[in-house]
């Protein structure tokens, strides 16, 4: 997984509110066995008509607006617990997903592959709407350090929080297996009073 | 002074990561082949084998075709996720009940129905709906493919700890009104994501008198309301229901495991983050009328003002603001899910179908949860009451419920389903659901529209 530090970056604004796990990839696309490919589905029912043929309204076919930060509307990722939700947008090339709140198990595997999901409050998103309205090239700032983000148009700044496990992980490009392959012994001595099941 | 949830949670912590998450021993996992296949070449690309493969238990039931299961399911791609959870289970040495296996069904059917989970355990699997098996107490929550892997590996995942919610029901269900309701009506209640951050405790006079199968199809829309989870203190109800299940203890550790059991409930002074009241009488028979399942209704009400936000989701539906539901026509009839595929659902249908017919105009799936409800229906001759009614039965899998096989509605056509998701496109790409339980279905079944079943208005 990459590590993030500091990231300015242009955004893609998706101002809907519930947006599911059903819209940011359809179920029919879950016979994958693999990881990749998923980007190319993400948000595939909006972004292509019945014939596969791109709706130009669609935010994502629209080359205004590009970068590596999604901006969208309150709960985001609800439904299911398919991680396909997480790798499309990631693989799709965000890094960084920015709402005023997300469904919890969304959350954790946005977390869990490298895609930052950061809490703004309601006022904060709708001023990030606004500045991208009025400016498609309006940047995001992300110090993952100091646990701020910055909206650069109007210079704004929130701070948001995070895990200080997770940023760890984050900042180092770690992941939660290689923590916990490095705990073995402990799990087996767990084991020995825990044997009940 | 702790929860059921505490005193669960705290018996299988291995360790807290500073400043980080719990990291929580699984004494149990499923894996299905939709969100397994990533997690085992994980395993591979880091020349790993599974840790625990005995605490492992591997079944498709996402894709599976509903009609001749016997011969090889037609569509490649899901034949190809089908297939790759055999040979993974295989090359790992897991335990695995393929499509047609007598203990093959829905994971979340399958798993107490055999005794898999078990009262006190911590079980996962990469499915939200996982919160099923709280029913039997347990701590029990869907997982992504990440953490599948953590498991495989090392038989533990962080966690942070949830916030605890104690959800109380007073007082007794009115006549006709079933667990299924009950949920829609929580739902309603808190909206989709009421419950999020908090792991819900069940309790309350109307959840201790719900049945096995009611307490699982409740724990089963925990999920719904946005909860980690859901749970309900195991009790008598439980214990019968466990008793000489495959896989419970048997003998002498039978006796040990229930007088352990028996200590987990939340203490008298336990204090949980957030506490809510409800009373059972004020609980009618649900349908929904939008695209998720916090917008639910009586059955006989007019759907309320959903403001602009709402507006696409009538749109979608094609209803309208101050409409009744009661008499639509509807198409499609499906009973089945890991909400309401249990014997009980069946009972349900078949009791209220007795004697009547299916009506015309409505194509009916009917899809048992596994093949022991399969089988038990049939001992119960209740197949028999249904084929005589019109309706044909067809082999257990998840079925419309998420529409992977062939079972897809249509686009434009109602279907009354007794799953759990109403989203936009879940049983097939345009299709317009109305979830309900087993009893309003069964009376939509008959009819052709949507009926009151307290009402119990007959085809004339
Ligand atoms: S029946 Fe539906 S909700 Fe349950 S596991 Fe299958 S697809 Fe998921």
């Amino acid at each position: 997984m990459k590590a993030i530090t500091l990231l300015t970056s242009t955004c893609v604004p998706l101002p809907l509110e519930n947006v599911d796990t059903d819209q940011i990839i359809p179920a029919r696309f879950l016979k994958t066995t693999e990881k990749a490919g998923c980007g190319n589905n993400l948000f595939r029912d909006w972004r292509y008509d019945k014939n596969n043929q791109p709706i130009p309204d669609f935010v994502l076919n629209n080359p205004n607006y590009k970068g590596e930060i999604l901006v969208t509307g309150r709960n985001f990722g609800s439904g299911s617990s398919r991680e396909h939700a997480a790798w499309a947008i990631a693989e799709y090339g965000f890094r960084v997903i920015v709402s005023s709140f997300f469904a919890d198990i969304f959350k954790n595997n946005a977390m869990n592959n490298g895609l930052l999901p950061i809490v703004v409050s309601e006022p904060f998103l709708s001023d990030i709407f606004a500045a991208i309205a009025s400016d498609n090239n309006a940047t995001l700032s992300i110090d993952l350090v100091n646990q701020t983000i910055i909206n650069n148009a109007s210079g704004a700044t929130e701070t948001f929080s995070i895990n200080a496990y997770k940023k760890e992980c984050f900042l180092n490009g770690l992941d939660d297996i290689d923590y916990l392959l490095a705990r073995k012994k402990e799990i087996e001595q767990f084991e020995k009073k825990h044997n009940r099941y | 002074m702790n929860t059921i949830f505490d005193k669960i949670w705290d018996a299988h912590t291995v360790a807290i990561v500073p400043d980080g998450p719990t990291q929580l021993y699984i004494d149990r996992m499923y894996c299905h082949e939709v969100t397994s296949p990533q997690a085992f070449d994980g395993l591979r690309a880091r020349r790993l084998s599974v840790f625990r493969p005995e605490k492992i238990i591997c079944m498709p039931d996402h894709n599976i075709p509903t009609l001749n299961q016997d011969k090889p399911i037609r569509d490649e791609i899901a034949r190809r996720q089908v297939e790759t959870l055999y040979k993974n289970a295989e090359d790992f040495g897991l335990t695995c009940y393929p499509i047609g296996h007598k203990k093959n069904g829905i994971i979340h059917v399958v798993g107490p129905e055999n005794g898999l989970s078990l009262p006190g355990m911590t079980i996962v699997c990469g499915d939200s709906h996982t919160s099923t098996h709280g029913a039997v107490g347990a701590i029990a929550f869907g997982i992504g493919t990440s953490e599948v892997e953590m498991v495989l590996a090392t038989q533990c995942i962080f966690q942070a700890k949830p916030k605890t919610m104690r959800i109380t029901i007073d007082g007794t269900l009115n006549e006709g009104v079933t667990a299924k309701d009950m949920a829609l009506y929580l739902i309603s209640k808190l909206t989709t994501g009421g419950a999020t951050g908090y792991f819900v405790e069940y309790a309350g006079e109307a959840v201790r008198n719900l049945s096995m199968e009611g307490r699982l199809t409740l724990c089963n829309l925990s999920i719904e309301m946005g909860a980690r989870g859901g749970i309900i203190a195991p009790d008598e109800t439980t214990f019968n229901y466990l008793k000489d299940k495959e896989f419970a203890p048997k003998g002498a550790q039978w006796d040990a495991a229930v007088n352990y059991w028996k200590t987990l409930k939340s203490d008298d002074d336990a204090v949980f983050d957030k506490e809510l009241h409800f009373d059972a009488a004020d609980i009618e028979s649900m349908i929904t009328y939008g695209t998720n399942p916090g917008m639910a209704m009586p059955v006989n009400s007019t759907i309320p003002d959903v403001g602009e936000i709402g507006q696409k989701a009538l749109a979608y539906m094609d209803f309208k603001i101050g409409e009744k539901l009661l008499g639509k026509k509807i198409d499609y009839v499906f009973l089945g899910s890991c909400t309401n595929g249990r014997i009980e659902d069946f009972r349900l249908f078949a009791n209220y179908v007795k004697g009547k017919k299916k009506a015309e105009n409505v194509i009916a799936w009917l899809v048992p949860g596994s093949w022991a409800v399969e089988k038990q229906l049939r001992e119960e001759g209740l197949d028999k009451i249904l084929i005589k009614a019109g309706f044909e039965l067809r082999q257990p899998g998840c079925s419309a419920c998420l529409a992977m096989n062939e079972d897809k509605v249509p686009a434009g056509k109602y279907v009354v389903s007794t799953s759990n998701r109403n989203f936009e496109g879940r049983q097939g790409p345009g299709a317009r659901t109305i979830l309900a339980g087993a009893l309003v279905a069964a009376a939509a079944a008959v009819n052709g529209f949507i009926t009151d079943p307290r009402t119990n208005r007959q085809k004339s």
